[in-house]
């Protein structure tokens, strides 16, 4: 599932690319990346698409015709015989199985699908900063006992990569017992162990940075080094990281909901969940599976292209 | 370039070949011997693998769909129904107490392995399980020995039940008794069991041989139940081969069955675990029939042709209230209040096979004792209001589990009928906690230790005796309900002493009506389970206890 | 080079006996027990107790941990306690299909993914660029489980070109030699189940190579891309070699050398979608098994999976750096 689970040559690859603030500062660093970013097509759907998604998901439930929980035409749909409702005037997007309004469901439900993504994104970003963090300090400026405690946790952070995130996700969950916090505990936790390494690599890499040895030259302290000068720089990979982090914790959610590990309460929209019920009626009514997987689908693209634009517009490599 | 080019040139060619090939071999699949005139193998889908080739050391529907093909007990159900008929024994009889019970057996009949059938043979079996030892003993290999007959000869755990099983003895060659020390609800209908079904006194002594074993940290099964070739029964099919990397248990048609002989030669069984692949694995033609429909698919499969009968209700789904885990449950307007509020009319409408049955006790109208003078809680939601004010509870907020990733046959959909019972119980005024779980062990643990203070259950009839509806739930104290009422007890252990089946049946009646009286929990409906069969299967008469026989199964 | 592999081999035994421990402790945190996996609606308290005391479970952690490490050095994997098979047996049974479903994935993967990859850089910016990317983009985007029954739906159910389910069909003369189903038909000349076999496969690999195929193409084009920067390139290119020699020889034989590394470390990272791919086809490889253990809550199985998996993946990368040092020399191992 995820894309870079498991590829720990692709997330060293990307700590890698903030070398290039070697020779320009942070600030131009990004300007220029902007300014490349602005001719990119792909940068632009990716924006555009994120945009009316953030849009939708803000909007969503004041814009809504009707209540997303509401059984109000449950006496039209029989999930029993293969009858259901499609478009109408009254329901855009038709009705859900149990006869609930889906443009309704679909507008709330995206609302939804960005909190459990973003706050997945967030557990895997903020747990997974710290290890790396720690772990990068501890090599670069720790000495050798220093160095020790780095090999021990990225053994172990190599480990959590080696394993299924799915398989993670659904001991966390089975542990923790089901709830929506625990979808995004088990999505988060599955992030942790590519930004420990990631930021663990870009620190590695400013660490040996000329600007660095001058500083420890000059005699400031290491922690301030540390916070100052090396955890800025190193910055730029992660934030490319989390935008395509965003759309694996979409999916990974998705899946989740899949195998029946999602938000206990089914009636609270969300479009994972909305994909998995309408799933087992695709033959009668596959609009109703097609709203919601779209939407997935979409706004996954979304992020994907937006950070697979940005991760080419900081490689100094792929400049020309 | 050059060297790539070709070699994209060729990777591209090859792709396009595969293609093409396989296009090409779809219609040797729909011209083959996939759907050809005169086919002999039926195969059939499951949803789970069998855990035995031995009947006896299961407990679940989908092994014993297997063997009942190749096992026959000594009693059987009426084809396409409930009612109790000869089997291997023709006729039998009981002494006044319910304690002897004679069987005639049917002569002429020869076990797979070519051993002939007669009153030792079913004294071996019965006299076999009695003196089973160590891991046998366990409820996990031998529960329905235990449920009918109680313990062992010597019984190795404490908490083994005390034996009921006293002897059996050959009469003569066509003659067998069993005796029991005390009657017991679960006579004669135990005697149908599969779990009960008679084996070659041949086999048995091989089986003897080998041992299932507890050691390290599960139960070995004895390699015996675990492949085909030592395991000998009575039945139509005799089973030659369980391929387990395939998923998949190959019957042959027994030559020298006693009665009408298999039409089709070879019976399949494959395992196949979700109902969406299921269906579409009919669909696509790659099996001939499966089990366990989908109630949205039933009208979706007969629109397109295929057979799509229903089998009579034989089950019961219920909303289980744990008193334990919610106090406000042992208010009796609160669980009245609960049941009014519950639209059954829709959810029966609306999510079961066509035939589902909203229910009034619980029991289905199909088993002897079922009473029509219950008190009824009809769909109310102002009453359940008043009900919930009255007892003080206007706020009340409760937890309501349901279990995911599963289907059974009385819960076809079991999240969907939970939102929309929600959603009821939410308009009466309660606030609804949902929890969901994995059916097992998660769910099922919880609901079993009272945890649950509202919760979705069910059981299907293993035969037709009230007792193994009621007996289960209300026959004492039990932590999934968490109630002590004597009345009701009192009620059901009655009826399950009385020997003579009109009088039993009356007193279960009494026994329902004291139920209903007292509301443990809301009897919801009964439901139609639907089993699927190709366009060109003449299928077999279903059975509502799921016993159909697949001997009576041909190709138009 | 030998040095390094007996230290990294070294390694390997406290990290799999620490990973071990924590795995042990983490599950017998689960709640509920094989127990009532095995009863079902059956369950009593009684029973599950007695069960429990016959599965040796009543005892306390570590002498559970002192029993399973026992075994491991037995190599004895012990016995499911929900099938009450050997795990050995449903391990072999498994394990070959799913190297079978993950070896055609990416084989389909590399065979699309690399020219798509090499002509996406060709033309960057142009059309085929945006239309390849995006396109593998979207692959990544659509989710497994939707897309496996999506294809089935399609291809299995309305044209019938491939079978729905399965690794054979039923009355498939097939014997078991090996467990890998393609192979055994070859082996003992039974080409018909070969090629059943090959046709069940097909499905559920489109399936699940739609994130590796993703990941080659992306980065097949960013090496290209990288490769065609390089000095080396320009000078060949201003020394007036033909320029299709130049790609052909130079900058594809340079740019695949991180794509071969990426396709090893992929087949290893199968798994996840396998666990969703082989639940859509049930095709009883190691996802439902997996799955199957995690839902009876057969902890030894779990562990000793796990730890399996996390030995093949040290491997691996042990190999995929080895194999990098002898292809290149420049890259020094430590």
């Amino acid at each position: 599932m995820t894309i870079l689970t498991n590829k720990a040559d692709k997330i060293d690859r990307l700590a890698e690319l903030t070398q290039s603030s070697e020779a320009v500062t942070g600030t131009s660093l990004w300007r220029e990346a902007f300014r490349r970013m602005r001719s990119s097509k792909m940068a632009i759907i990716g924006a555009v698409i994120i945009g009316a998604f953030v849009l939708v998901a803000i909007i969503g439930p004041w814009v809504a015709p009707h209540g997303p929980t509401a059984q109000n035409w449950r006496s039209e749909v029989f999930p029993n015989q293969g009858k259901f409702v499609g478009m109408r005037g009254e329901n855009w997007f038709g009705l859900d199985h149990l006869g609930r309004d889906m443009f309704s469901r679909w507008l709330v439900g995206a609302r939804q699908t960005l909190l459990v993504g973003v706050v997945s994104m967030l557990i895997g970003l903020i747990v997974g900063a710290l290890v790396g963090v720690l772990s990068g300090a501890a090599a670069t400026l720790g000495g050798k006992a220093g160095q020790r405690v780095d090999t021990v946790i990225m053994r172990f952070t190599d480990i959590m990569l080696s394993l299924p995130s799915l398989l993670l996700a659904v001991s966390i969950a089975a542990v923790l017992g089901q709830s929506l916090t625990t979808v995004m505990i088990a999505v988060g936790v599955v992030q942790i162990p590519i930004f420990a390494r990631l930021l663990r690599g870009s620190m590695l890499v400013q660490g040996g940075a000329d600007y660095v040895l001058a500083a420890k030259a000059v005699g400031i302290r290491r922690k301030r080094i540390v916070l100052t000068q090396i955890l800025p720089n190193s910055l730029s990979p992660v934030i490319v990281q989390a935008t395509l982090s965003l759309a694996t914790a979409i999916i990974e959610a998705a899946a989740l909901s899949y195998l029946g590990l999602g938000n206990p309460d089914p009636a609270i929209p969300e479009w994972g969940v909305m994909l998995s019920q309408a799933q087992r009626f695709f033959d009668n009514e596959p609009m109703m599976a097609a709203y919601p997987a779209v939407g997935i689908i979409i706004t996954a693209l979304g992020f994907t292209l937006l950070g697979e634009a940005m991760r080419e517009a900081l490689d100094p490599k792929l400049r020309g | 370039m050059r060297i790539f080019k070709s070699r994209a040139v060729r990777a591209i060619t090859t792709a396009v070949a595969v293609g093409l090939i396989a296009t090409g071999c779809s219609s040797d699949r729909d011209g083959g011997d996939a759907k050809g005139g005169d086919k002999d193998t039926f195969v059939f889908a499951g949803a789970g693998d069998p855990g035995s080739l031995d009947p006896a050391l299961a407990s679940d529907g989908e092994t014993f769909r297997v063997t009942r093909q190749a096992f026959e007990a000594l009693l059987e159900h009426e084809p396409g129904g409930s009612k109790l008929v000869g089997g291997l024994a023709e006729k039998w009889s009981s002494d006044e107490a319910g304690k002897v019970w004679t069987f005639n057996l049917r002569q002429n009949v020869k076990f797979h392995d070519g051993e002939a059938f007669n009153a030792a043979a079913v004294c071996a079996n019965y006299d076999y399980w009695f003196n089973w030892k160590g891991t046998y003993q366990s409820s996990a290999v031998s529960y329905y020995w235990q449920t009918i007959m109680g313990g062992f000869a010597k019984n190795e755990d404490p908490e083994t039940p005390k034996p009921n099983y006293k002897s059996c003895t050959a009469k003569d060659d066509n003659t067998a008794v069993i005796e029991v020390n005390e009657p017991s609800a679960n006579l004669p209908g135990g005697f149908s069991l599969q779990a009960l079904a008679i084996h070659s006194p041949k086999a048995l002594k091989e089986y003897a041989k080998q041992d299932a074993s507890a050691k390290g940290d599960a139960i070995t099964y004895p390699k015996y139940s675990q492949e085909a070739g030592t395991v000998a029964g009575t039945g139509p099919y005799k089973i030659t081969k369980w391929n387990k990397g395939n998923k998949e248990v190959s019957l042959t048609r027994f030559d020298d069955y006693w009665g009408a002989k298999a039409k089709v030669k070879n019976l399949v069984f494959r395992t196949i675990s979700t109902e969406e692949t299921r269906r579409q694995a009919l669909q696509a033609g790659d099996i001939d029939g499966y089990d366990l429909v989908a109630p949205a698919d039933v009208t979706t499969l007969e629109k397109e042709g295929y057979e799509v009968p229903t089998r009579d209700v034989f089950n019961i789904f219920y909303i289980g209230m744990s008193q334990s885990a919610n106090p406000a449950l042992k208010k009796p307007e609160v669980r009245q209040a609960i049941t009014h509020a519950i639209d059954r009319e829709n959810l029966v409408n609306t999510q079961l096979p066509e035939g589902g049955k909203v229910a009034t006790q619980f029991m289905p109208d199909t088993v002897a004792g079922y009473s029509d003078k219950v008190k009824t809680y009809p769909f109310d939601t102002a009453k359940a209001k008043d009900l919930l004010k009255q007892a003080g509870e206007e706020k009340l907020s409760i937890d309501f589990c349901y279990p995911t990733e599963v289907t059974r046959p009385y819960m076809p959909a079991p999240q969907d009928m939970f939102e929309l019972m929600k959603a009821d119980l939410e308009k009466a005024g309660i606030t609804i906690k949902p929890k969901a779980m994995k059916w097992a062990p998660d769910y099922l643990d919880a609901t079993e230790a009272g945890s649950c203070a509202l919760h979705m259950l069910g059981w299907t009839g293993d035969f037709n005796d009230g007792y193994n509806f009621i007996g289960t739930w209300f026959a004492g104290p039990d932590k999934q309900w968490g109630f002590k009422d004597q009345k009701v007890f009192d009620a059901v252990n009655a009826a399950s002493k009385i020997t003579d089946p009109a009088g039993r049946t009356e007193a279960y009646k009494k026994a329902n009506e004291a139920i209903a009286e007292y509301v443990p929990g809301v009897p919801i409906s009964s439901s139609p389970p639907a089993i699927a069969f190709a366009k060109n299967v003449n299928p077999p008469k279903v059975s509502p206890l799921t016993q159909e026989n697949f001997a009576e199964v041909s190709f138009k | 080079m030998l040095r390094l592999v007996v230290r990294r081999l070294l390694q390997l035994i406290p990290t799999l006996l620490g990973l071990s421990v924590l795995l042990f402790l983490w599950l017998n945190r689960l709640p509920g027990g094989p127990a009532t996996a095995i009863l079902g609606e059956r369950a009593t308290e009684a029973e599950v107790a007695r069960i429990n005391r016959a599965l040796g479970l009543d005892e306390p952690v570590h002498v559970q941990y002192w029993r399973f490490l026992k075994r491991i050095f037995e190599l004895d994997l012990g016995t499911s306690t929900q099938t009450g098979q050997p795990v050995w047996d449903e391990f072999t049974r498994a394990f070959p299909a799913t190297v079978e479903l993950s070896l055609a994935a990416i084989l389909i993967a590399v065979v699309v993914g690399i020219p798509m990859g090499y002509l996406a850089a060709k033309h960057r910016g142009g059309w085929l660029d945006v239309a390849s990317v995006s396109g593998s983009l979207l692959g990544i985007c659509i989710p497994v489980f939707f897309l496996a029954v999506l294809l089935r739906g399609i291809f299995s159910v309305q044209l019938q070109w491939f079978p729905s389910q399965g690794r054979l069909d039923s009355g498939i003369n097939a014997t078991d030699v090996t467990g890998f189903a393609v192979l055994d038909g070859l082996l003992t000349g039974e080409f018909d189940a070969s090629w059943n076999a090959i046709m069940h496969l097909i499905l559920p690999a489109v399936a699940l190579s739609s994130i590796p195929l993703a990941v080659i193409v992306r980065m097949t084009r960013a090496s290209v891309l990288e490769v065609l920067g390089e000095d080396y390139i320009r000078t060949a290119e201003s020394k007036g070699l033909d320029k299709k020699t130049v790609r052909g020889r130079h900058v594809l034989r340079n740019a695949l050398l991180p794509v071969i590394t990426a396709v090893g470390l992929l087949t290893g990272s199968l798994l996840s979608g396998a666990v969703l791919t082989e639940s859509v086809f049930d095709f009883g490889g190691l996802g439902s098994f997996i799955r199957t253990a995690i839902d009876g809550r057969d902890y030894p199985v779990l562990v000793g999976f796990i730890l399996f998996i996390a030995m093949v993946y040290v491997l691996i990368n042990l190999l995929v750096d080895l194999a990098y040092s002898i292809i290149d020399p420049r890259v020094r191992v430590h």
